[in-house]
């Protein structure tokens, strides 16, 4: 269920034009790590439910996920995502890792693999973010988490959250020649919602200075 | 020299600041707005443009789609590609369809040297 989103038209275009950004350039840091072409989808932004957005994405995929998250706090607070369906993380670290890896040294590897690309491309993406909203945010390591959308989503001990609304932002990608695909997703409570929105409305204000 | 520059992006924000960039390196060009693919070949269909500035990520149609369309039918126009997404292969297309890749989000200084060189095609183009 979405709900009217307290956004106005071009508030939501700023925001999305923003994770827009972030989101090419952390594109363009997995490209490096994977040696081949990634394909992105435009970005979706959403207040939803917390269960809603996890079935958002639980949905499109039948296996359980991955995924390599890290929380933000600062001006705005929320959770950062980078998820794949379980077969394709392997695959991921395998293209990530080269050839030079035997296969016997994949499983030790691939959690390893898995955050420091999450680290990177998470960073990435969240960093520019940051930086066009001229805010600094401070990053959690990242860690790896396995199940399906509800799980990925759920916060370890907070109970009955499912239910309050966030806002979603969400855009998958797939890795040419690799049949791998996967999403970056953004998580905020709404209290962050505010505090974004003035960030929104400022960075709206400078970039459109002068302008006719 | 009158000169129509065609900015296309689906946002609405970025082609604010593309406009307003344009209008800070070249004040009198007249600047006309497309939002997508389909409405960019609509615009161009019905009056002359000179220059397109095309952003990459667009739902339907890309900048690079749109740019190898035009392409077909405007050899000679200068575009540009303006992304955050600096891929190889993203640059590769741009240049296979000769456009200039410009990146996001766009300064006077990035846009800059792809719109002197753009000036001094069309005043070559004309003289």
């Amino acid at each position: 269920m979405s709900v009217d989103l307290s956004l106005d038209d071009l508030e939501r275009d700023a925001l999305t034009e923003v994770v827009n950004i972030g989101v090419s350039r952390a594109a363009a840091s997995l490209r490096k790590m994977v040696g081949r072409q990634v394909l992105l989808s435009v970005p979706a932004v959403e207040i939803v439910t917390r269960r809603a957005a996890a079935s958002l994405i639980g949905q499109r995929e039948s296996e359980d996920l991955v995924s390599i998250h890290q929380d933000f706090e600062g001006a705005f607070s929320g959770r950062a995502l980078l998820i794949f369906p379980e077969t394709k993380s392997m695959e991921l670290v395998r293209s990530i890792l080269g050839e030079d890896v035997g296969p016997e040294d994949l499983p030790e590897l691939e959690s390893e693999a898995l955050a420091e690309t999450g680290n990177v491309i998470l960073n990435n993406c969240l960093g520019t973010m940051a930086n066009m909203l001229q805010q600094s945010l401070k990053m959690s390591l990242p860690s790896v988490t396995r199940g399906n959308g509800d799980q990925i989503f759920a916060r370890a001990g907070r109970e009955g959250e499912d239910v309050a609304l966030v806002l979603f932002l969400y855009i998958n990608f797939t890795i040419q020649d690799r049949s791998i695909r996967g999403y970056i997703a953004m998580l905020m409570d709404l209290p962050s919602l505010s505090a974004l929105k003035l960030l929104i409305a400022d960075f709206i204000d400078r970039v459109t200075a002068d302008a006719e | 020299m009158t000169v129509t520059v065609m900015l296309v992006d689906d946002s609405k924000l970025a082609r604010i600041v593309a406009g307003k960039t344009l209008a800070a390196l070249q004040p009198d060009w007249v600047r006309i707005e497309a939002s997508n693919a389909d409405e960019a070949l609509q615009v161009i269909g019905r009056q002359s443009v000179d220059i397109a500035i095309l952003d990459f990520n667009m739902p339907g149609r890309d900048g690079l789609e749109l740019a190898a369309e035009l392409r077909q039918s405007y050899p000679q126009m200068p575009i540009a590609i303006i992304t955050a997404n600096i891929q190889d292969e993203i640059i590769a297309r741009a240049r296979a369809v000769n456009a200039t890749f410009v990146s996001k989000p766009v300064t006077e200084e990035g846009l800059s040297s792809f719109i002197s060189g753009a000036a001094l095609r069309l005043k070559q183009a004309r003289s």
